[in-house]
């Protein structure tokens, strides 16, 4: 077993943090480290905490996390801010709300760039829960980027999604994307201090009677993260789904659901790399190239024929 | 394929009250592609040391304008030792005397200190050549 895994599983949080680097940074043994944490993995509850930029994610996470430790949970957090899509740099502020938890050594904090992906999660996020997994945490949360209306990645990735809105002023719930809305397990309404904040809540209100979930309808709390108000009931109702996930199998569902994509994604990843090992070592693709820039050639036949030359068609 | 990118945590340690400064250089290094990581006023230097453990940060820049550099920089530095993480570069930028940097650099508790009037871009260029061989940038 690799060293750093083996220190993991004991608890190092330096390896935590080691481990985490190397697969963001797509070291060549990344896919044999992830084997290796793998088994380790599945017992962790995953939360994700999405919603505008400044909606206040980061301090409901640091009010969240008092509740937590309250009840003798441990907790790993990822928290991701956007790349700069012309520098390749980041500014990962997130940290900022939560360093009162700094010593905590039942909490492990993790900020990432989104590194050019686009989902509100980075690149690598699904692989850094696998990690904090298995190094034990009982909860980890993650904080989205505040993209505002394509956090579609983190629906695969949690198993609780905590939409977090703001009183709207003028604007009005239903002029959010309609995404947005599908993706929530519970609604915050944070900021509840300033005004407007009923209105917003009777509209999310009033979609949710047109939507009429029998299952699960996701509650609507009321929170002002700055004077840590809201709190008991939000952690109150994180639990009650999480109970309401594992009693009604769904747990398993969208744990199925999730690994049927990366097992799908795996394997497309192995076939794509192997196929195109064998494409450079045979064929000059350039030449071909060349010929369907010219119009000599179609990109759809040219296709086909590659895999042809090497028996895969 | 190698996706290296520098990381860095700004920190503003002991009691000063702003960080302007510490916001500007937060800029300019994501503006070079480096990621920072931001933490903030009042850090303790057990909070620094941790985040830096916790963040796998490969330089820990100090902004310190409190004229306390003397105590602050040598208990990070320890700290971030009895971690293992003595090879984290350590940068210090603010109103540090020459005799104060010259003893600290000595001691090998800052590894580079930045004065005002120093450029942003020799903060970069610094960061860059100390990284060079195993980062892309
Ligand atoms: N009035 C008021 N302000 C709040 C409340 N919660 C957070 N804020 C403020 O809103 C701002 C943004 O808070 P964050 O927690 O950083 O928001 P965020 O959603 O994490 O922001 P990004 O990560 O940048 O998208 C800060 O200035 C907070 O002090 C609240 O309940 N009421
Ligand atoms: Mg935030």
């Amino acid at each position: 077993m690799d060293q750093l895994v083996k220190e993991l599983l004991q608890g190092n949080r330096r390896a935590a943090a080691r481990l985490i680097s190397n697969i963001e940074n797509d070291v060549p043994e990344k896919r044999a480290l992830l084997q290796e944490v793998f088994p380790h993995t599945g017992n962790a509850y995953v939360i994700g905490i999405t919603g505008a930029p400044g909606s206040g994610k980061s301090s409901l996470v640091d009010c969240l996390l008092k509740k937590i430790r309250r009840d003798g949970l441990t907790v790993g957090i990822i928290a991701v801010d956007p790349t700069s899509p012309f520098s390749g740099g980041a500014i990962l502020g997130d940290r900022i709300r939560m360093q009162d938890h700094a010593l905590d050594e039942g909490i492990f904090i993790r900020s990432m760039g989104t590194r050019g992906s686009l989902g509100g999660l980075s690149r690598s996020t699904r692989e850094a829960i696998q990690v904090l997994d298995a190094f034990g945490k009982d909860i980890i949360l993650v904080e989205t980027v505040g993209v505002g209306q394509s956090e579609v990645d983190i629906v695969k990735t949690a198993d609780t999604t905590v939409v977090v809105l703001t009183p709207a002023g003028g604007d009005s719930v239903q002029t959010l994307k309609a995404g947005i809305m599908e993706i929530a397990d519970i609604f915050v309404v944070n900021k509840a201090d300033l005004s407007g904040a009923e209105r917003t809540i009777t509209e999310i209100n009033i979609m949710l009677d047109m939507k009429n979930e029998t299952q699960w309808r996701p509650p609507v709390v009321r929170t002002i993260s700055v004077q840590n108000e809201g709190m008991d009931e939000l952690w109150q109702e994180l639990r009650n789904h999480k109970h309401f996930m594992k009693e009604s199998e769904k747990l398993l569902e969208v744990r199925k659901e999730r690994v049927r994509r990366e097992l799908t994604e795996q394997v497309e990843y192995l076939v794509k790399n192997k196929i195109w090992e064998q494409v450079r070592e045979g064929i000059e693709i350039e030449t071909l190239v060349d010929r369907i820039v010219h119009r000599r050639l179609d990109p759809y036949s040219a296709a086909a024929e590659l895999l042809e030359e090497i028996d895969f068609l | 394929m190698d996706r290296r990118k520098i990381r860095v945590l700004v920190a503003k340690p002991g009691l000063d009250g702003h960080d302007r400064g510490a916001r500007v250089v937060a800029r300019a290094l994501r503006d070079a592609g480096m990621e920072i990581v931001y933490t903030g006023l009042h850090q303790t230097a057990e909070q620094i040391a941790e985040t830096a453990l916790q963040e796998d940060v490969d330089v820990v820049g100090l902004s310190i304008l409190s004229g306390a550099h003397l105590t602050l920089v040598p208990r990070i530095k320890a700290l971030l030792r009895e971690k293992g993480l003595g090879d984290i570069l350590v940068v210090v930028g603010g109103i540090i005397p020459e005799e104060d940097a010259a003893e600290l650099l000595k001691r090998g508790d800052a590894d580079r200190i930045f004065i005002p009037g120093d450029s942003l871009d020799s903060i970069i260029e610094y960061l860059r050549g100390s990284f060079s061989s195993n980062h892309t940038l």
